[in-house]
């Protein structure tokens, strides 16, 4: 199972595009990931989940992590995420609250 | 009303196998008309849930042993069972999560398994010991009845007027 994950730089802030499925097998690649991203100095991260297929709670926790780990920095992490199967993961376990959720990466960038 | 086994997969307690039972369960979903899309990605974020807890349950054991996922299915229902020979634990004991307004909530990377389980299924049960847990999901489905199925008037079985 692959799981993609694409850097690139907008306007001062990283945007990690993630494709595939985030399960317990592959969410540690996306740990690894931001891990590496905030120990090179990238604290502003908008992680695009729109070509993810799947998300299950090992994905949410990453992204937990990633964003105490960002805030611990006086950073931030944001997703952009329009897809409703997607979307119900968060809404279900009240990380709507959580996370800002962008429909648009030029949103989130610009957030 | 018999409930009819029809899938057993036995699986090494290793994380890249429960993509695989995904895909198996959503396959045998999907060829229930009766359960709607939506529905049939709920069944398969409780499973990859439930089958990520069973290996994770194995990490304490010995690594050998294997989580047996059973699909049966009847008339008006699915029901999928996730088994493993884990230490066991206590499904209505399960620490409680800060609200998510709490600054605290960020420090809780996991548990958030079992309440989606909860949600996301029609009915769920946990037997779980010292031996082992089972977890026994369920979904209802509408049956599919004739008058659903075939929906044609005479007019589009005539032959086509060409003419």
């Amino acid at each position: 199972m692959e799981l993609g994950l694409d850097v690139e730089e907008q306007d001062g802030t990283t945007v990690l595009a993630v494709r595939g499925e985030v399960d317990v097998y592959t969410a540690p690649r996306l740990r690894e990931k931001l891990v590496e991203l905030v120990s090179q100095g990238k604290y502003k991260i908008v992680v695009n989940l729109e070509g993810v297929d799947f998300l299950d709670s090992t994905g949410l926790g990453v992204l937990v992590g990633g964003l105490k780990r960002l805030r611990s920095h006086d950073g931030d992490l944001t997703l952009v995420c329009t897809q409703p199967r997607i979307l119900k993961v968060f809404e279900i376990t009240g990380l709507t609250k959580v996370f800002a959720i962008h429909d648009t990466v030029e949103a989130a960038v610009a957030g | 009303m018999s409930i009819e086994p029809v899938i057993e997969l036995e699986i090494p307690a290793r994380a890249e196998y429960v993509g695989l039972v995904r895909l198996v369960v959503s396959s045998l979903a999907s060829g229930r008309r009766a359960l709607a899309e939506e529905r049939i990605d709920d069944l398969k974020l409780a499973v990859s849930e439930a089958c990520t807890n069973a290996i994770e349950a194995h990490h304490d054991v010995d690594a050998d042993e294997r989580v047996l996922v059973r699909c049966a299915e009847a008339d008006d229902r699915l029901v999928v069972s996730i088994r493993d020979k884990g230490p066991g634990f206590d499904p209505d004991s399960l620490p409680e999560h800060p609200p998510v307004t709490d600054p605290d909530r960020l420090n809780f990377e996991r548990g958030l398994g079992i309440p989606l389980i909860r949600t996301l299924v029609d009915e769920v049960s946990f037997d779980s010991s010292s031996a082992g847990t089972s977890v026994r999901l369920v979904m209802f489905c509408e049956p599919v009845s004739f008058d659903d199925e075939i929906d044609l008037t005479l007019d589009d079985l005539a032959e086509p007027d060409l003419g």
